[in-house]
């Protein structure tokens, strides 16, 4: 049978974990005195002696007596049994109603979607306290129906988890596939969306138990639980009323009850950082410093080059590393590049080639702790590579620019595209208002947009992806930069927006007079607009000259296989007997 | 905009309208034998059956249903089967008291928990320890413990604040603050934690998004992309945790106002409850019920304003 | 190769898609209107179009993955666009499916050998019958025998739609619908994949509806070609002249749009497609 890759092992795991391994002994260990409570207790929890009345600790009754003369420590190790239940007992009734539910509006839709939608708002929607009052009025003072009832208002935690787990594993072209492999719907349930749902089930579990112990033991607390069962939450009333005199009676349930609850807590979150990997990076303070793959630095292929015009954009040896667990990841492998003034460079590669990542590095922005850890990015003359934020952002924008890859991702959603258009230009241009509008007007009707007003009054999801684009294009050149970064600008686009898009690009280039580093996985691209080009592979740039000479005569390995596997698109002859 | 609010206030209605049936028709299958009750234990069938007719308890539960509802939308809740006091009034001189409390205490958790959110998702370091350490205390320590222990400590330790009592703010503003400020606390403690974790979750979520980078890559400084931009979209998912714990302080209400002896909502539930004064417990279900709709309107509609998607559709 | 050449193993005709309108009032979405071809064993039809042009809708219509509002899909004679689910679940045996995506396609916490003996056990075929035709497979989609036990994580893109294309034969289809197969591969692996389908149509006589936004990919593999555009087809006829020698308009922006590697070349195409867009 299948078996996911995290199962072997996770206790191991939470057992490293640092919050998680004491959290997991402190809950089995709970689990166990409540199991074995009966006979671990010393004395007989509901036995009461005169001379025990409100007692002090002692050798013979470590925790002392009560206000009606009982050992404290015997009721509470027998009250660890009824609190644990009622939280489990919960627990299992909300993830009974709330997994069924969830599995089945999830992956039928329609109308048992709008139905668990609505079933869930309004059990969200009544506050759980009145509503186990009002059930307690209806129904008697019934301890398993406070549950059942406490169950069915907290399941919507179950429900949402599951809903979510499974609608987004049906909208994975794996259930689809299952469903054409001829599975049956039971079966594609059973196979592949349960397996989905039962990492989160088991993450909201904890939290789910933890909440019914605490509620059940409010419950009590009001005195609304039965009088015969010690609980936690009955202790604790008990001893609230005689706390004036001995805050000890309250000091120990409350002990219990927090410190479980607590435990469950962490545990959930230990196990949500070992399902989920979201467990934190090491501090850099232990981390090992980063350390070139080879003490030889790389060669790259330079062909001829007349191109004599001033370099505005040099990288030498750049390495650009990302922390993870204990070390580093190194995505850009001392490399090389040089961009002169006017030129339209293009950096080709597969994915994970380190292509963007040298971008990202020109402009400084490398996310999650990524940094330049090794060379130098001399733009403009000045150095880039630890240069500081203020002299960094007097550069962005203003003479380094960027085109992004998504353009419906690149556009705030919660902002109209004026808004997002003309912030920078007030910001960091310093224009008025009113000139910043009119100037984003100008370069979106510049980027042949039809109607400037419309798409400046809009907001990003009202935009299609090649108008949305345009947008990101003339916002990138509203300053007039020096430098244009490009990231794969074209690659989410249809080909014939392509081809206006990169018409747009050329014709900018020449108006603007910008230097243009074009980050681009296809040769055709780079034939259609770039003079010159350098090839990826592998973190490092290994060839790199005019594009002409380069796509002619590769002389890397590397390209050379690369310019090979392009499909050559040699026709199919058609098939014998075809009709015309 | 306007189709989209009309829209929300209908199916808040419709919850409320569900919500009425479901306990009204409960609470009535669970008091059957409240007559005899009422009436005392020695009385004779005819005083029940007299009592029976006085609150219209002998006609059929549809029609009882019925006339409940068609008063209930004048207002009118009925009257309390063992004091006789009007409902709608009995509820609403309580009320006043649980939501000074419960707004209180979410405007306390509102502005604590975005503050702390933003500093450990800007900041990381100690702010981003102290919401670790508040979210887990909030989800596992219930509001009842937290507000003996704050008793126990500043009222009969310290002395610093009554243990018990609420004095109205037309007595003595003083000392109305001085007699919320514990309960506000016990209630506030807990939901801040988890505020503040979604507020850093959702910031972290954005700031790792696409349109920062492309923003910054504009020249605008970090700290303008994070409270103009990042702040923005990441107040959705967080409005919405606040309307969750609204809930939930509302029902941790009902246990922390009996530990301060605050006379609001909760103890009318509780009393209310042991007594299976159904028409009363009916009031309570209901007000409670239509404040939470209410706070869940005003979510939604903030919610719209801040995501133009929803607005627009 | 086969007698029955001339009889389409797959023909639909004036098939519409309509997906149900959101909320009461909107109008229902009609992502394919009135589309007629038919397929015959052993061939390769390739359907050409950019994105929202209909092309995914019409595979997914042959799989029962989108509603057949209008017109029919007739499969060996049998018409299937309204089949019951029991047949429907026959059918998956004798039409398969490639998707674009070797990532989400296969299910991340399965074994290769579980993704690929499924179809088999389900179809109650003992497994390990099932596991010796999967050994099979994987030697003709040209992966290690060890992949059986190995997870889809510990292959690269190429590799995994090796597994994908192995999926879809394991049953011993007679019509595989090929959904963008190679857009999602890097460039290196990309004419492997095309290579292998290739090869796979040869040995096994199996038919392909090669759905794709890439001339030269659709050129490739392709006997007969059709162009969509906005849910139709504009334009149709035999795999080389369709895409080397266009009459439709929209397919000669189309080609003229896509750049080749050659500077000089591309910058012709150039010239000749703004030629083309001016006078529209």
């Amino acid at each position: 049978m299948s078996t996911p890759a995290s199962s072997p092992g996770l206790v191991p795991r939470l057992l490293r974990h640092p919050l998680g391994s004491p959290a997991l002994v402190f809950v089995v260990l709970a689990v166990a005195v409540a199991v074995a409570g009966r006979w671990l207790a010393p004395h007989d929890p509901t036995a009461t002696s005169v001379a025990l009345v409100m007692a002090p600790p002692s050798a013979e009754h470590w925790l002392g007596g009560d206000a009606a003369g009982r050992d404290v420590l015997s009721r509470l190790v027998v009250a660890t049994t009824y609190s644990l239940a009622g939280g489990m007992v919960v627990a299992a009734l909300a993830a009974l109603s709330g997994v069924t539910g969830g599995l089945a509006a999830g992956y039928f839709g329609g109308w048992v979607d709008t139905a668990g939608a609505w079933l869930t708002a309004l059990v969200m929607s009544a506050p759980a306290m009145v509503i186990l009052l009002a059930a307690r009025t209806a129904f008697g003072p019934s301890l398993w129906l406070s549950m059942a009832v406490f169950g069915a208002l907290i399941s919507p935690v179950y429900y949402r988890v599951v809903y979510n787990a499974v609608r987004a594993v049906c909208g994975e072209p794996y259930v689809d596939a299952a469903r054409t492999s001829g599975l049956s719907t039971p079966r594609i349930i059973a196979r592949h969306v349960l397996l989905a749902v039962r990492a989160p089930v088991i993450l909201v579990s904890s939290g789910v138990v933890a909440a019914g112990i605490g509620m059940m033991a409010a419950l009590d607390f009001l005195g609304l639980g039965s009088p015969s069962t010690p609980t936690w939450g009955q202790m604790l009333s008990e001893g609230f009323y005689d706390m004036a005199r001995n805050p000890l009676l309250v000091l120990w349930p409350s002990l219990a009850l927090g410190l479980t609850m607590v435990a469950l807590v962490l545990l959930g979150n230990a196990l949500r950082d070992e399902l989920e990997g979201t467990s934190a990076p090491a501090p850099d303070g232990r981390r090992a410093p980063w350390r070139p793959r080879s003490e030889e630095p790389p060669r790259v292929i330079e062909h001829g080059d007349a191109d004599e015009r001033p370099v505005l954009l040099s990288v030498r040896d750049l390495a650009v590393a990302y922390p993870r667990g204990g070390g580093w990841t190194t995505v850009v492998h001392r490399s090389d590049l040089t961009v002169r003034r006017g030129q339209v460079h293009g950096l080709v590669g597969e994915s994970g080639s380190g292509k963007s990542q040298t971008a990202f590095a020109v402009l400084g922005l490398l996310g999650q702790g990524g940094r330049a850890v090794a060379g130098s990015i001399v733009f403009g003359g000045q150095e880039l590579t630890g240069l500081d934020e203020a002299r960094m952002n007097a550069l962005r924008g203003r003479r380094i620019a960027y085109v992004p890859q998504e353009p419906m991702s690149n556009l705030d959603p919660a902002f109209t595209v004026g808004a997002q258009f003309t912030d920078p230009l007030r910001v960091v241009l310093g224009r008025s208002a009113k000139e910043a509008r009119r100037t984003a007007l100008d370069l979106l009707a510049r980027v042949g947009i039809p109607d400037p007003e419309r798409v400046y009054r809009s907001y990003p999801h009202q935009l299609s992806g090649g108008m949305a684009q345009r947008v990101l294009i003339a916002a990138a050149v509203a300053a007039g930069p020096d430098l244009l970064i490009a990231d794969e600008p074209t690659t989410a686009l249809d080909v014939t927006v392509q081809a206006e898009v990169l018409d747009l690009l050329r014709e900018l280039i020449d108006e603007l007079d910008m230097s243009v580093l074009l980050v681009t996985h296809s040769f055709g691209v780079v034939a259609d607009i770039c003079d010159h080009v350098s090839v990826m592979s592998d973190g490092t740039v290994v060839e790199s000259g005019p594009t002409r000479s380069v796509l002619a005569g590769p002389r890397h390995p590397y390209t050379r296989e690369l310019l090979a596997a392009i499909p050559r698109g040699n026709p199919r002859p058609p098939l014998e007997g075809a009709r015309p | 905009m306007i189709t989209y609010s009309v829209k929300r206030l209908l199916s808040g209605a419709a919850l409320l309208a569900v919500l009425s049936v479901i306990t009204f028709f409960a609470l009535r299958l669970g008091t059957q034998g409240v007559a005899q009750q009422i009436a005392g234990q020695s009385a004779g069938p005819e005083a029940v059956a007299l009592i029976e007719e006085r609150y219209g308890l002998d006609r059929p539960l549809a029609q009882q249903f019925l006339s409940w509802a068609a008063s209930a939308l004048t207002g009118d809740l009925g009257r309390s089967w063992f004091t006789g006091q009007p409902v709608t009034e009995a509820v609403l001189s309580r009320l006043a008291v649980t939501v000074n409390l419960a707004v209180g205490s979410v405007a306390l958790t509102g502005a604590l928990g975005v503050l702390l959110g933003a500093l450990a998702a800007t900041r990381r370091g100690w702010p981003d320890r102290l919401v670790q350490v508040l979210s887990v205390l909030g989800q596992a320590v219930p509001g009842f413990v937290l507000a003996v222990g704050l008793v126990l400590l500043f009222a009969v330790q310290l002395r610093w604040f009554p243990a018990t009592g609420y004095t109205d703010p037309s007595d003595s503003v003083g000392g109305w603050i001085r007699s919320l400020t514990l309960p506000v606390l016990a209630l506030a403690v807990g939901s801040v934690g988890g505020v503040a974790q979604q507020v850093r979750g959702s910031m972290l979520d954005v700031l790792r998004r696409d349109h920062v980078r492309t923003l910054r890559s504009r020249g605008l400084p970090r700290r303008r992309v994070l409270y103009r931009y990042v702040l923005r979209n990441a107040a959705g998912p967080a409005l919405s945790v606040l309307g969750l714990q609204f809930v939930i302080i509302l029902s941790a209400a009902v246990v922390v106002e009996q530990v301060f002896s605050i006379p609001g909502l909760g103890p009318v539930a509780l009393t209310s409850t042991a007594r299976g004064d159904a028409p009363l417990v009916m009031g309570v279900v209901l007000v409670t019920g239509a404040l939470v709709v209410l706070v869940n309107l005003l979510v939604d509609l903030l919610q719209a304003f801040l995501n133009p998607k929803v607005r627009l559709s | 190769m086969n007698a029955h050449q001339q009889d389409p193993l797959l023909t639909v005709d004036g098939l519409v898609v309509e997906y149900p309108a959101r909320g009461w009032r909107g109008t229902p979405f009609r992502a394919v209107r009135g589309v007629g071809f038919d397929i015959r064993p052993g061939e390769t039809v390739g359907l050409i179009g950019e994105s929202g042009s209909g092309k995914s809708t019409i595979g997914r219509a042959l799989l029962g993955l989108a509603p057949v509002t209008e017109g029919r899909i007739l499969f060996d004679g049998e018409d299937v666009s309204h089949p019951t689910h029991r047949r429907r679940r026959e059918l998956t045996s004798l039409i398969q499916v490639v998707y674009q995506d070797p990532y989400s396609s296969l299910n991340p916490a399965m074994t290769i050998g579980d993704i690929l003996t499924e179809p088999l056990t389900v179809r109650r075929v003992p497994r390990r019958e099932a596991l010796e035709r999967v050994r099979d497979l994987l030697e003709t989609v040209g992966l290690p025998a060890d992949a059986v036990r190995r997870l889809p994580r510990e292959f690269s893109g190429g590799q995994r739609q090796r597994v994908a294309i192995a999926r879809a034969l394991v049953l011993d289809p007679r019509l595989i619908v090929c959904d963008e197969p190679v857009s999602a591969l890097d460039l290196s692996t990309q004419q492997r994949v095309l290579d292998l389908l290739i090869e796979v149509q040869e040995r096994t006589g199996v038919a392909y509806l090669f759905v794709s936004h890439d001339l030269t990919v659709v050129r490739e593999l392709s006997h007969r070609v059709a162009v969509m555009y906005r849910g139709e087809i504009v334009e149709r006829g035999d795999g080389d002249t369709v895409t080397s020698r266009p009459s439709h308009p929209y397919t000669r922006r189309l080609l003229l749009s896509s750049p080749v590697c050659d500077p000089d070349a591309q910058a012709r195409r150039r010239a000749e497609r703004r030629r083309l867009s001016v006078p529209s």
